[in-house]
């Protein structure tokens, strides 16, 4: 039963791997400027210092390694949210943490914060704005001694809620340009100039997926519900403190940088559950690779769509992910 | 064990699995509850209660909705903390152990448990296993495989082990829900209610094989509604009324009509089966 286990996870694991390797491919040959795979090879070693090598190695590989940093820290950042709430519907944004970033981003747009810190100052706003309100949901919800995950969820919508009428008010009182930069942020977008950026999400997305790992076998005691984890060995409230902190630094970074892109981290682990099964020891494997080949599939069709113009990727995931969560919903035997 | 020798007092056993010489060290008992308040928030639900369950007993919690049986559970088994007084398991106070160590020593069959777990039988089974791994062991070995397979097959379900855990029936969700407490390879088993809702046929099984797994040395503590299941299969009864101790003793000395009737709050009769020496519960139409 054992290697039968260990060969079938395998097999998912090689699989996602050669679908997601097939997908970079893809992202890098296609665009607004066609490059077969092979130019690609030929640029690789002798193309340095040509406009295809910079479009190449400069444009698409930083945008496809950060498609692939967000997409998988989304996705494993709903299975721990999902795993831990017990909920089908929780996803990284519930508790309120794009809303926060949201309004980090908004008020250093209308404060003119990228005068004092320059390029930085939108994904240093928009993670302030994200743990800001992380840790007024996580104080609020955890008043009383221990974390009460309904009450944290309640929480959340409403500070959701309460963060999307201060956007508005913002919005409603800034000026037109403010508008521009605020809406195209919060559609969300890869394109990322600044290489440091990409390459520290990169590490705390892949840190993340390690962390999040250790507590794989914790996550599948909590399945069964709270108490019978405890009765488990399981440290419940110390495991949830861990799995909420890996969860909202994963999702504040993410979005930090790469505005709000929806869907990822609600429909990627749901279809990997229909696959893999709720086990997450695979899941959380799976949903990483599945989620980074979701996300710069998703990317490359918002670039290819309507080139030279690009679409916003949220609109790709969106539609696409919605899509194919209507299609795992609806089929026989699937459930939570 | 023929029924007419259940009676026999624990000490004089040869089931018990303690030397006489030891009887009343502090080892001889597994759980010891010492004027123990405690409850949810402020409320106070199970107050100042005190009684000890020896290695090897089987213990069966008894009395009405809400007085307290299962608070009792979740206290004795550190889900809870008590407001008041102290709980040891084996000597040691709850609270000074580490939650893990617990989990090897002791299992938990909770009520109606919360959530169904999208594992098949099998896996869930193996997950009792999880207290005896350490912090970086990620797959189970050969020996917790080994160990799953013999609690399936104690609890009968190893025909099952394919099946997802939502598409069972309630006893065969009831004996996995056993079969991972057995595969924790526990030395003292709580149950809350593990009957409860099951036909006849389930409930006496369910007893049959808590009475045979007592007699390989299981220490016992159950919660039971069923006053005569509780009186067919316990050793000795736990009675308890509106959070507090009503009456702890044989069977026969805690299913009487006066208590129970009392208890209860009812008209029951209570007759003595001669061909079984066990007192069993009518209700009086």
């Amino acid at each position: 039963m054992q290697s039968s286990r260990i060969s079938t996870w395998t097999g998912w694991t090689f699989s996602l791997i050669v679908i997601l390797l097939g997908v970079v491919v893809f992202s890098l040959a296609v665009g607004a400027v066609d490059l077969p795979l092979r130019k690609a090879f030929f640029l690789l070693t002798k193309g340095q210092g040509t406009p295809e090598y910079t479009i190449l190695f400069e444009v698409r590989l930083p945008r496809i390694l950060l498609g692939f940093a967000v997409g998988g820290g989304l996705a494993i950042s709903g299975v721990i949210l999902q795993g831990m709430f017990r909920n089908p519907l929780v996803e990284p944004y519930t508790l309120g943490i794009s809303g926060g970033a949201a309004l980090g981003v908004c008020m250093n747009m209308v404060a003119g914060g990228s005068r004092i810190l320059g390029p930085l100052a939108t994904p240093i706003s928009g993670f302030l704005g994200a743990v800001g309100v992380v840790f007024f949901v996580y104080v609020i919800g955890a008043r009383g001694g221990g974390i009460r995950l309904s009450r944290l969820l309640l929480i959340g919508v409403m500070v959701s809620f309460m963060a999307s009428s201060l956007i508005m008010l913002v919005m409603a009182v800034t000026k037109t340009e403010d508008l521009h930069g605020i809406i195209f942020w919060i559609m969300g977008s890869l394109e990322e100039p600044n290489s440091f950026l990409t390459r520290a999400v990169t590490f705390i997305s892949l840190g993340g997926m390690v962390l999040s790992f250790l507590f794989a076998v914790d996550l599948n005691a909590l399945s069964l519900g709270e108490e019978d984890a405890f009765h488990l060995g399981v440290e419940v409230e110390r495991t949830k403190k861990f799995l909420f902190l890996i969860a909202s630094i994963l999702t504040g970074c993410c979005v930090a940088v790469t505005g709000i892109i929806g869907f990822v981290g609600l429909v990627v682990p749901h279809v990997m559950r229909l696959l893999v099964g709720g086990d997450h020891r695979i899941l959380l494997v799976a949903s990483y690779i599945a989620g980074a080949a979701f996300l710069i599939l998703c990317d490359t069709l918002a670039r290819v769509v309507i080139a030279p113009m690009e679409l916003p990727v949220g609109v790709i995931t969106g539609l696409v992910g919605g899509g194919v969560f209507v299609y795992a919903l609806s089929r026989k035997g699937y459930s939570f | 064990m023929p029924l007419a020798e259940r009676d026999t007092p624990f000490e004089d056993s040869k089931t018990c699995p303690c030397p006489k010489t030891k009887i009343f060290s502090e080892s001889l008992w597994m759980i010891k509850i010492n004027n123990l308040s405690c409850g949810y928030g402020k409320e106070v639900v199970v107050k100042e209660i005190s009684f000890e369950v020896k290695k090897g007993e089987f213990v069966g919690l008894i009395g009405p909705n809400g007085s307290g049986k299962t608070t009792i559970i979740r206290a004795i088994s550190g889900f809870l903390l008590p407001k008041k007084g102290a709980v040891l398991i084996g000597g040691k106070a709850i609270s000074a152990t580490g939650r893990k160590e617990l989990a090897t020593k002791m299992a938990v069959v909770t009520q109606s448990p919360e959530a169904t777990p999208p594992f098949s039988v099998e896996e869930f089974v193996l997950l009792g296993r999880v207290p005896h791994w350490t912090r970086f062991q990620f797959l189970e070995a050969g020996k917790d495989v080994e160990t799953a397979e013999k609690a399936m097959a104690l609890t009968g379900i190893s025909r099952l082990k394919g099946r997802k855990i939502g598409e069972l029936s309630g006893g065969e969700r009831q004996l996995t829900y056993l079969a991972r407490a057995l595969a924790q390879e526990p030395d003292l088993l709580l149950l809350d209610e593990p009957t409860a809702h099951l036909d006849i046929g389930h409930q006496v099984r369910i007893m049959r094989l808590l009475e045979s797994l007592n007699k390989e040395a299981l220490t016992i503590v159950v919660v039971l509604h069923d006053l005569n299941l509780a009186s067919l299969y316990c050793r000795r009864l736990v009675l308890l009324d509106k959070g507090k101790l009503r009456k702890v003793g044989r069977p026969k000395e805690v299913i009487t009509e006066e208590i129970i009737n009392e208890v209860y709050e009812t008209s029951i009769l209570v007759k003595e089966d001669p061909d079984i020496s066990r007192r069993l519960v009518f209700p009086v139409h």
